[in-house]
């Protein structure tokens, strides 16, 4: 059977395309503000979207830029992007049942498009019982296209528009990862492990400010919380 | 149009480092199939991933943001619309934000 089940087909690219939608339109404002920053830091338009054409990364890219110096920080950089994006370590695995399947340019194009929001829809669909990778390189494609433009258009328009902190703009962002949380909701095994992620990143994101360990320690200690709890009770 | 080669260079490597997490996690687990434990807690990442981007920066927030999350929640538990939940829960916050 499964040799019959779509690897990566043409329909689930502009499937994934098309669903992931909502979550671009919420992505532009986190790009605008990520080409605001590069130009109010001194990067020319070439370097600003080269950075996030490469990168993409939003978080990673915004914290760098945030401690950002002359000549470029190189060494910080690198190890300031490491320690964000480490939680993308965590995510591929849990996509192998979709990847295992994919070789070549297929593989590393959907590796490297996969950010938090489409890896979150395509976690989804696979638990739904999909089985093609499509998806998630259709909707991490047109993130990256997103992302880069919204990059360039906040490099250009820089000191001319500067929305204030606190703008409700900025809630989008929060506001996408909140929407793809309650879809992340199973049933009350959910409990233990998510009342452990919010216990430790909440306590984390005090204790170590202006770091993003919060986020990896958060979620490797309330996944590890609900395999415990499930070994106790023996096999449900 | 400047591209400086300091810039070029972090850029490069922010642009390795990210690859690296995005692929390595991934070949890693396919090159060394890890204990069962570690395998289950795979099933629990998504939610504790998104509790762990959601929880603090609530913690950190104000009245905007508790407002808004709690109507994207709303909106998406009743239509499991994700396009509707985000323009509700902004369209919220932006009334806190309005009236503040």
């Amino acid at each position: 059977m499964s040799r019959t089940r779509p690897r990566f087909s043409r329909a689930a690219v502009l499937e994934g395309a098309r669903r992931s939608l909502p979550i671009q339109v919420a992505v532009a404002p986190f790009g605008l503000v990520c080409g605001v920053s590069a130009q109010a830091q001194g990067l020319s338009l070439a370097e600003a979207t080269l950075m996030s054409g490469l990168v993409y990364a939003g978080s990673a890219q915004l914290l760098v830029l945030s401690h950002w110096s002359s000549p470029a920080p190189v060494l910080a950089a690198a190890l300031a992007t490491f320690v964000v994006n480490l939680r993308m370590a965590l995510m591929g695995p849990v996509l192998g049942p979709w990847l295992d399947r994919l070789r070549g340019w297929r593989l590393w194009a959907s590796l490297f498009v996969m950010a938090d929001q489409n890896w979150a829809m395509s976690v989804t669909q696979m638990q739904s019982g999909r089985w093609d990778a499509g998806f998630l390189f259709g909707s991490g494609a047109l993130m990256w296209v997103f992302w880069v433009a919204s990059t360039a258009a906040g490099h250009l328009l820089g000191a001319t528009m500067r929305p204030p902190p606190g703008h409700p703009l900025f809630f989008t962002a929060l506001a996408v990862f909140v929407a793809i949380l309650v879809s992340m909701w199973r049933d009350k095994r959910d409990v233990v492990p998510w009342v452990v992620a919010a216990s430790a990143s909440v306590l984390l994101a005090r204790l170590l400010p202006g770091t993003s360990w919060y986020i990896l320690l958060g979620a490797l200690s309330g996944s590890a919380a609900g395999v415990w709890r499930d070994r106790r009770r023996g096999p449900a | 149009m400047t591209l400086d080669p300091w810039v070029l260079a972090a850029i490069a490597v922010m642009a390795a480092a990210t690859l690296t997490t995005r692929a390595g996690g991934y070949l890693l687990f396919r090159a060394f199939s890890p204990p069962p434990a570690v395998r289950a807690m795979l099933g629990y990442i998504p939610g504790t991933l998104f509790v762990s981007y959601v929880a603090p920066a609530l913690a950190a927030g104000g009245l905007q943001q508790w407002v808004g999350a709690l109507a994207t929640v709303a909106v998406m538990v009743a239509t499991r619309n994700l396009a509707l939940a985000i323009l509700g829960g902004t369209a919220a916050a932006a009334v806190v934000w309005a009236a503040g």
